[in-house]
């Protein structure tokens, strides 16, 4: 088998993106904004938002996905029930222990209750912090959602402007669409090598190369894996007898890496999944011309990817997204993996199953929580999925 | 030798009779009315639109010569009537997850039973789900999941969240841009009726009147001792406005009738009617934020009226409209005015906005404290509610108190907890009570 000509080159930028995945005190991106004066950092929550908006104000976007299963949560679990999901509480934790004590702004965007009734608790909590509740259209229509949304992103745009002290301008709105249409392109590219050739790029690395997109200037990124492309393709491992599944459901509260990691051990090789969807939200370019923020509402209106946060007005269309990627990644079935307590993920699954059933697509469904630290019965489950296909798919 | 076991089956002992109060039993009276007109579609021939309680339009459905069906009120009546615990479990049974909404599960596990209404006849399928999504995320997948079953037209209605606790015009504009060329167009093509706006107004003059009759008995509570109890009582007393009634003739006469039935008690100093009969001496007067468990209403109630606790005013009395601070529906801008209706319902409220409400109530009322009932399985009121808790306390001096339960899942009931809780919550009140008039 041939081997690549330098095997670490890999393995030195997984490391870099591990550090910044370990890192819950986001030392990168606080010596970005000690590097020049007046620098600021807005925070922003899953799903989306729109970080050319934030980028073209000279600021820089930071992902914030919970606090995962290396952070002690002490103060966070006294502002919630235990019939709450992790994440608002692990992320009270980062808050409340200064953790984000360097972040000028936070955006919550519209996804659930709870990330909703969050933005008002940090309103509160943080009352010297810009904090505000990023509505989405769920009308799609260029003249009722679109003009929604276009004015909904005029208000943040000013907003973002009086932070900085100067208003943000078109040209600089279009310079930041053409970076992250950049950035857009190398994350699909990544993942359409990992469905290519799981085994060169593992879910785990994937995953650690795209989550350090959340921490890092988007240049950075973009340069980061453009380098771990190059390097992975070049990196010949060998291929396992795995399965080929697609994961659903993580698109909020993260995974533990372990639980990636799992799978892939248990014998599925993941080729497609929904995590940190923000870095590909945008299923193409955004336009260069004209009205630059009419172009992002296109975008997201016309092409953005379906999630269980987004309302389907087309009852054919449901679920269908994901047969689609079954199909486009040749995979062999489907993982639903939830966090405990996920209002979108847990309602929506049941109709996903339906669609999956009647397109003939095996699926198995567990629940996780950002700190799960038990991986055994995940591990079973996955690797007698993975068997079951092995065994009897196509009998 | 061998010996006999006798079995003994001890016989039920005769059901205590459930005193109600003139309106209580007029509402019961509409309610089953209502129920007979949804079950005798197949013989009228009427057309049904199911949607949601905050951010109901049942004026705009009955432009449109549409009954309205509530799915919550279903979920709810099951709950009273202790059918809903077999529902849930047949939703779970069916693969709906055990921590999503027992609103929904109730609904879905109803809908697999036969679908069912309290009258024992079957529900008509709906010809159009209004979503009108205001207040709620769980509200969007439930009428997917009802779409997927019933294969009907499914009108989505986008209210945007008052995070910032106010109404802008980007929101109205929107609102209303989905009424005119989409909810609107959809009904008149569905019902095959024409829209006619001066209709509307009509419906939306004797929406006002309604309104103001039920502010009067909501705001009665400020008097000692309170003549309702604003959450208990308050529950029957908004069935009809957060209905299928908001509008009505019926509706302007019921609430006619229950504040003359209020203002009587008053005028006689006389507390809220229970289903155990006149309320002893008020007690304690507390602020009430979440709605209630129903599969165990009556033995919650208890649990406030034995200890000659009432509820002065209660958040869960707003989620289908709040009008205690204002907002009456205007004839003279119809769909904005729908609009600004979705807008403010209390669960669209931000959560400083909750707040404050929550301290005016407390003040306004001369109330002990807050309690709050939090439910398992509804993030849209429950996250946040223990930050809530701690700054009405603080900014209010009075004393909170925290149980938790379920909308109708009886599994997440615990009498004996919640018991407990509440008994040392008076307590509290007392100790407070007596340090204060020490320090005086």
């Amino acid at each position: 088998m041939a081997t690549s000509l330098n095997p670490s080159a890999t393995a030195d930028i997984v490391a870099r993106a591990n550090v910044l995945f370990e890192d819950l005190s986001f030392t990168s991106a606080r010596k970005w904004k000690a590097a020049e004066p007046g620098r600021k950092v807005i925070g922003y929550m899953p799903i989306y938002v729109p970080r050319e908006l934030i980028h073209a104000a000279n600021m820089l976007p930071l992902g914030i996905v919970g606090g995962g299963d290396q952070l002690e949560v002490i103060h966070g679990d006294a502002y919630y029930q235990s019939y709450i999901c992790r994440i608002p509480r692990s992320t009270i934790e980062l808050g409340v222990s200064g953790r984000l004590d360097f972040v000028d702004g936070m955006l919550f965007p519209s996804i659930c209750d709870v990330i909703r009734n969050l933005s008002g608790m940090w309103k509160m909590m943080f009352p010297h912090v810009y904090s505000h509740y990023f509505d989405v259209p769920q009308n799609y229509r260029d003249d009722i959602g679109g003009n929604f949304y276009v004015n909904e992103m005029a208000e943040l745009r000013h907003d973002l402007g009086e932070l900085r002290g100067k208003p943000i301008t078109d040209d600089e709105l279009r310079h930041s669409i053409a970076v992250y249409n950049e950035n857009r392109r190398l994350v699909r590219d990544l993942y359409s090598f990992r469905a290519e050739r799981p085994w060169q790029a593992p879910a785990a690395e994937v995953y650690l190369m795209v989550r350090a997109g959340l921490v890092l200037p988007v240049e950075e990124h973009t340069v980061m894996l453009r380098e771990y492309l190059a390097a992975a393709r070049a990196d010949e491992r060998p291929m396992r007898d795995n399965c080929r599944v697609v994961l659903t459901g993580m698109f909020c509260e993260q995974p533990p890496l372990n639980l990636i990691k799992s799978l892939e051990l248990s014998g599925c090789y993941v080729v497609d999944d929904d995590l940190l969807l923000v870095t590909r939200w945008l299923t193409g370019d955004v336009e260069l011309e004209g009205d630059p923020l009419r172009n992002l509402s296109n975008a997201f209106l016309h092409h953005s990817e379906s999630t269980a946060a987004k309302y389907e007005p087309n009852q054919k269309e449901k679920g269908q997204h994901l047969v689609r990627a079954v199909k486009r990644t040749a995979a062999e079935g489907v993982i639903f993996a939830a966090p405990s307590f996920c209002d979108p993920a847990l309602l929506e699954r049941p109709m996903l199953q339906h669609v999956l059933k009647e397109a003939g697509i095996p699926y198995i469904a567990f629940k996780y929580a950002e700190n799960s630290g038990q991986m055994q019965p995940i591990r079973e489950q996955a690797g007698t999925f993975a068997d079951s296909i092995k065994l009897w798919s196509g009998a | 030798m061998t010996t006999q076991t006798k079995i003994v089956t001890s016989r039920a002992a005769p059901a205590k009779e459930v005193i109600k109060d003139a309106s209580m039993k007029k509402q019961k009276e509409m309610m089953a009315a209502h129920y007979d007109r949804l079950t005798n579609v197949p013989e009228t021939g009427d057309k049904v639109a199911a949607t949601f309680v905050p951010g109901n339009l049942n004026e705009l459905i009955m432009c449109f010569d549409l009954l309205n069906n509530l799915p919550e009120v279903n979920a709810i009546q099951n709950g009273l009537r202790r059918v809903s615990g077999s529902f849930v479990l047949e939703a779970e049974k069916l693969g709906h997850s055990e921590d999503v909404c027992t609103y929904v599960k109730s609904d879905l596990g109803m809908m697999a039973k036969g679908n069912l209404a309290p009258n024992g006849k079957k529900f008509p399928n709906p010809d159009v789900l209004l979503l009108s999504y205001t207040g709620c995320f769980t509200f969007m997948k439930w009428f997917e999941l009802l779409r997927e079953q019933y294969k009907c037209e499914t009108i989505m209605l986008h209210t945007p969240y008052m995070a910032d606790g106010k109404i802008t015009k980007n929101m109205i504009e929107y609102m209303v841009k989905q009424l005119k060329e989409e909810v609107i167009p959809t009904l008149e093509r569905i019902s095959g009726v024409k829209f006619d706006i001066d209709r509307l107004r009509e419906y939306l003059k004797k929406s006002t009147k309604a309104e103001d009759d039920l502010v009067r008995v909501l705001q009665s509570a400020k008097a000692k001792p309170s003549p309702i109890d604003a959450y208990f009582g308050g529950i029957y007393y908004i069935g009809p406005i957060f209905g299928a009634f908001r509008g009505t003739d019926d509706a302007v006469d019921y609430y006619k009738f229950l504040r003359e039935e209020v203002e009587d008690r008053l005028a006689k100093g006389l507390g809220p009617v229970t289903p155990d009969g006149d309320m002893g001496k008020e007690k304690y007067r507390l602020v009430v934020e979440g709605p209630p468990n129903y599969t165990s209403f009556r033995q919650f109630w208890k649990m406030f009226y034995d200890e000659g606790a009432v509820v002065v005013a209660s958040s869960y009395t707003k989620v289908g409209g709040v009008y205690d601070f204002g907002f009456r529906h205007d004839p003279n801008k119809p769909l904005e005015t729908l609009a600004e209706y979705c807008l403010g319902v209390y669960t669209n409220r931000s959560l400083p906005m909750r707040i404050d409400m929550l301290v005016n109530y407390i003040n306004e009322y001369e109330a002990d404290g807050l309690l709050i009932n939090s439910i398992k399985s509804c993030n849209s009121f429950s996250a946040g509610q223990l930050l809530m808790m701690r700054e009405v306390e603080k900014r209010t001096g009075k004393p909170a108190a925290f149980v938790e339960s379920d909308l109708v899942d009886p599994r997440y009931f615990s009498a004996a907890n919640i018991k407990n809780r509440l008994e040392s919550y008076f307590q509290m009140i007392d100790q407070k009570r007596a340090g204060a008039s020490a320090a005086a």
